[in-house]
């Protein structure tokens, strides 16, 4: 079994403006996927980031606030899951639920640095 | 990494956020001021996307409406204590302020209190310098959580024009100083009226509107009736009338689901099967029957409850006992002599009288042209009552223009068989 990040870029969930049921209903989508995902044993673990934050670059570096309005592909989180290979993590990430609301999953193996070379 | 393996998946109660909304919002309003209400539903609102981020990867806390509040509190202290520090006064009174408010605001979100605020918000949002219409969008909006489409779709409007009325209300009550009470007196006793109106319409639209979908108008009834349950719970609301209200509209939601069969056709009261209506919420309807009965005023939702027990009592169509039935809907037209309620009592007097002494009632009803010109429903029963006395001309002629005046698919369909079977 390998480590998989599975990173989830969307829109920001303020913009969407959900009412309280469309919220708690997506919510469920997320505990169904995320428990179904902890009882096959592949759910690690994983965390949500706060939508706002900085970005620092330039040849002289400079901080700007980020992520930038063109955020319909906003960072919002990751997890990490157990699984045989890319294929199979693949297969997990078809169960996110934002994929209605133009969500998108990269999923990406965790490289194990080796101690002894 | 938070990590949350081996767990089973989580599930929140349903409408919870729906609840806590309308909660919250009556707390926020009692702190920052009804003048203030966008600024709440802001806060309301972040509190949501804050829980939204945290509890999506498994870590919901124990208890998610505490949660919420405690969020939507913090963010209030934070917003007080920013407006404080703009304040041109010093360090030290600053500080007194600021711990005062704190304090209050403590209070203020004690089980207690979030009851009471919530009580004051159903009765801002009845208030009754407002329409019928803007008081039930602006009910289902700030007391009961749902969003603008939601409404639209429960009252079977369009977007635009539940905005409009919802800010044509919100506009009202900012400029003419609505305050955020409960009132005292004969203006309470003025007000739990309104209340009760708009409650009574709120469940009437879910459970008679044809048009909605029908879960949507499953969650109205149900709105309808938490609230209606929220009042009878306050010192305040636990009138005997908000007792029968409540008894009312369980004993009709008993029959929700047996009114509707397959392809959503309708099944009429004497042709529904009795053993699908729900027996515990009949059994509620008793309970709060019971409770209604005390002092010495009788209310219209008195009767009406009283008429849907009856209803309840009979084991089948044919043993329903129709001579108290009539003498209910005799108290029920001293109270409320409108043309609908003659109606309703003229199909009872067809089991008690005969089909040619209902008819004529009916005749008689003032206005009575224009009505079975305009509602299907006067049409319809007319067309039904004349179908039994074997006038097969005028039943045609007025089932046909029922059949044209419903707007309901599913009305329709009823009229059609019934037009079939008098060929």
């Amino acid at each position: 079994m390998k480590n998989f990040m599975l990173i989830f870029r969307g829109p920001s969930p303020a913009d969407l403006n959900w009412t309280p049921e469309q919220g708690q209903a997506n919510m469920q989508k997320w505990f169904n996927w995320i428990g179904e995902l902890s009882a096959k044993g592949h759910y690690v673990g994983g965390d949500p980031l706060v939508p706002e934050g900085k970005i620092v670059k330039g040849k002289k570096p400079v901080a700007t606030d980020g992520p930038f309005a063109e955020g319909k592909e906003l960072l919002g989180g990751y997890i990490i899951v157990k699984a045989e290979s890319l294929a199979a993590a693949t297969e997990l990430a078809f169960g996110f639920p934002d994929f209605d609301i133009n969500g998108s999953v990269e999923v990406r193996e965790v490289m194990k640095i080796p101690m002894h070379p | 990494m938070s990590s949350g393996g081996g767990q089973s998946t989580q599930q929140l109660v349903d409408h919870l956020f729906r609840h806590e909304a309308g909660k919250m919002i009556a707390v926020l309003t009692r702190i920052f001021g009804i003048h203030n209400l966008e600024l709440v539903e802001d806060t309301v609102q972040e509190t949501f996307l804050k829980a939204l981020q945290v509890w999506k990867f498994n870590a919901v806390p124990d208890n998610p409406g505490a949660w919420l509040m405690q969020v939507a509190r913090n963010r209030t202290i934070d917003l007080i204590r920013r407006q404080h520090k703009l304040a041109d006064i010093s360090s030290e009174l600053q500080l007194r302020l600021q711990s005062d408010a704190e304090n209050t605001i403590h209070q203020f979100f004690l089980d207690t209190e979030i009851a009471d605020s919530q009580l004051r918000m159903i009765f801002t949002c009845c208030h009754p310098a407002l329409s019928p219409e803007d008081q039930v969008a602006l009910t289902l909006k700030t007391v009961s959580g749902f969003g603008i489409q939601e409404i639209a779709r429960a009252l079977v409007s369009n977007d635009a024009a539940i905005q409009k009325r919802i800010y044509r209300a919100k506009e009202y009550i900012r400029t003419n100083h609505v305050q955020f009470e409960i009132p005292s007196g004969v203006a309470l006793a003025q007000r739990l009226e309104v209340v009760y109106t708009v409650l009574y319409l709120l469940f009437n639209e879910g459970y008679s509107s044809m048009k909605a979908d029908e879960l949507i108008r499953y969650d109205l009834c149900e709105e309808a009736m938490r609230l209606c349950k929220l009042l009878t719970e306050h010192k305040v609301g636990a009138q005997p009338s908000s007792f029968a209200l409540l008894a009312l509209m369980c004993f009709q939601a008993s029959r929700f689901d047996s009114r509707i069969g397959e392809a959503g056709t309708i099944i009429l009261l004497q042709d529904q099967d009795r053993s699908k209506w729900d027996k515990d919420l009949i059994a509620l309807g008793y309970h709060f029957l019971n409770q209604s009965s005390t002092g010495n005023h009788l209310s219209v939702y008195h009767i009406e409850s009283a008429i849907a027990a009856e209803h309840c009592l009979a084991p089948d169509f044919a043993s329903t006992n129709w001579d108290a039935l009539l003498r209910l809907y005799n108290y029920l037209l001293e109270r409320k002599p409108i043309p609908i309620v003659q109606l309703n009592r003229s199909v009872i007097l067809a089991k008690t009288d005969g089909v040619g002494v209902a008819i004529d009632t009916i005749l008689d009803i003032p206005g009575i042209r224009e009505l079975l010109n305009r509602h299907y429903i006067y049409a319809a029963v007319l067309g039904d009552l004349y179908a039994q006395a074997g006038n097969s001309a005028e039943s045609r002629r007025l089932l046909e223009k029922a059949y044209e005046l419903t707007p309901s698919l599913a009305e329709k369909k009823l009229l059609q068989d019934k037009l079939a079977a008098i060929r």
